[in-house]
């Protein structure tokens, strides 16, 4: 009987090891990275340098005067001279001190609030969709009422930055948490983890895929609000970028201006592409970019 | 367990059902879903329930797990015994490593780092997963997924095994595979396992006693010892003539509710 059984539990090792090495067989292929790389990149480099020419030819044909549209040449020059004057790096300074304590503010919120959404009944009763409300409202109606209540400060600016992002990062939040498999939380509560230990190990990293989503498109808003902060709240002691885009307008500097906004759309693309990563390396762990579920 | 009744018992792995009766809903929507239920399983035994759908072989085992409260009736563990429950789904950590899904109970119970890995590398051992713990679950077969998920459930240090439907989505060959690796945990560590299934050759080939449940409400209609000497094959005649003899009074309750 003894024998009999170490037999048995032999031939099933073997048989055990086999069958998985079938099964795992061929799931993974190294994928060149370079390749991958490339293969992202270079439709990108494509697509610009389209853009750039057909900018290029619309300034040839002559629809506007130059000094109302430059071409690519003047304004690339314009750029060079731009990022090594102080002034870009004052601006940068400032606009990238309002966006990270704004954005910083408005997670804060975001997160307390859509935690207390997703959790109270009451609360959810309440605020629900009124979150949901907020979000469609552009942040830029939100500047008289800022003004008024703070004057041309940078707490107005602040005010309308936490305004724009909160909702989404909110929003983020309650779907995360209303999405998480309950059989998981069924799993953690066996495996011994009630109330704080529950969030901790199932339900903050199940929602987390959905959180980042959400402080993706509230980072969005912020960026956007901040800016049509800067171009409205001008405060003269202290340049940002939006003020900066302003004064090329008055001084009709259109170089400077295009100049301005490409550092702008960089900007915004770079802290996209953050996320964007963030957000790709949470799914490929997950395991929902190759195949679903589970 | 807070939502069981629970009396201090000598022998640890013992599961008592007394009376145990739930009823979901309320008023004239209310269902009765299992109907003054009374069970004994010994400690080390491995008992299968078997029932056609409706049963409320699932819901008995939430409610001896402690995930759901009983509307009448007590259940009586050991003392301290919180019963690991297994899915038909795996239910691992999609965000972890085979390593760390392990890991969970453990950090739960608050075991030192050193202790939690030695442990770790124990139980994948013990289900012949000691080369996958970096993995992740999405990278595993449903075979080696539902392992990962006993040996987090062993991870509990519990006597009691609870598993609904363990081998349901496996396909008939990796099926009897944990059916032997089940067998040989089970006898190592003198588990108590109550094992819930549709699939009576499945209880027949597994368990110490085949209980067997009518559906809506759930009441035990028909229970028999399994004497077949282990280890079994699930195709050997002893165990098919066990699983026709299931098979006919499922079959008859089943028709019952046709009339």
């Amino acid at each position: 009987m003894a024998s009999d059984t170490l037999a048995g539990s032999a031939r099933t090792d073997a048989e055990i090891s086999g069958l998985d090495a079938l099964e795992i067989a061929g799931r993974e292929k190294p994928p060149s990275r370079a390749i991958r790389l490339w293969a992202a990149t270079w439709p990108k480099f494509a697509a610009l340098a389209l853009a750039v020419a057909i900018w290029q030819a619309v300034v040839w044909s002559g629809w506007k005067e130059p000094w109302a549209l430059p071409g690519p040449a003047v304004v690339f020059e314009d750029l060079g001279r731009y990022a090594l004057s102080a002034s870009l790096w004052e601006g940068l300074a400032t606009t990238g001190r309002r966006a990270l304590v704004g954005f910083a503010a408005a997670v804060a919120v975001g997160l307390l609030l859509g935690l207390g959404v997703a959790r109270v009944k009451v609360l959810r009763a309440a605020l629900g969709s009124m979150i949901t409300a907020l979000q469609t409202m552009p942040s830029i109606a939100w500047f008289p009422l800022a003004i008024l209540l703070f004057q041309l400060s940078e707490q107005a600016i602040f005010f309308v930055v936490v305004l724009g992002a909160a909702p989404s990062v909110a929003n983020g939040v309650i779907h995360g948490v209303d999405y998480v498999p309950p059989l998981l939380v069924r799993a953690g509560r066996n495996l011994g983890a009630r109330g704080l230990n529950l969030y901790r190990y199932v339900i903050a990293p199940a929602a987390l895929p959905a959180i980042v989503a959400g402080l993706k498109q509230g980072w969005a808003f912020a960026w956007r609000s901040l800016m049509a902060g800067e171009l409205l709240v001008v405060i003269a002691e202290r340049t940002s970028i939006g003020a900066q885009l302003t004064y090329a307008r008055d001084f009709s500097d259109a170089p400077r201006l295009m100049a301005i906004m490409i550092v702008i759309l960089v900007l915004g693309l770079l802290v996209d592409t953050a996320f964007g990563a963030a957000d790709k390396a949470i799914r490929r762990r997950w395991g929902v970019l190759d195949q679903a579920g589970n | 367990m807070t939502s069981t009744t629970t009396t201090p018992r000598s022998a640890t792995g013992s599961v008592a059902l007394r009376g145990v009766t739930k009823v979901y809903g309320q008023g004239e929507q209310a269902v009765l879903a299992l109907d003054g239920l009374s069970l004994d399983v010994a400690p080390g035994e491995f008992v299968c329930l078997v029932g056609a759908s409706g049963c409320g072989k699932s819901t008995l085992l939430n409610l001896v797990a402690g995930l759901d409260r009983v509307s009448g009736g007590t259940i009586e563990l050991g003392e301290g015994v919180n019963p690991g429950l297994m899915f038909q789904e795996p239910a691992l950590f999609p965000w972890s490593t085979v390593e760390s899904n392990v890991e969970v109970p453990l950090k739960l119970r608050g075991l030192p780092r050193d202790q939690r890995k030695e442990r770790v590398a124990e139980l994948l051992r013990t289900v012949h997963l000691s080369e996958f713990g970096r993995k992740r679950p999405h990278q595993l077969s449903g075979g080696m997924r539902q392992r990962v998920a006993l040996a987090r459930t062993l991870a509990l240090d519990t006597p009691v095994l609870l598993m609904d439907e363990p081998f349901g989505a496996l396909d008939a060959m990796t099926r009897d595979i944990l059916h032997d690796e089940l067998e040989r945990i089970w006898s190592e560590r003198k588990l108590t396992v109550l094992f819930v299934t549709h699939n009576v050759r499945e209880a027949a080939r597994l368990a110490d006693r085949i209980v067997l449940l009518s559906s809506r409400p759930g009441r035990i209609i028909y229970s028999t010892r399994v004497d077949v000497p282990r280890p079994r094959r699930i195709d050997s005649p002893e165990v098919s003539a066990i699983a026709a003899e299931v098979t006919d009074r499922l079959r008859k309750e089943v028709g019952r509710h046709g009339q």
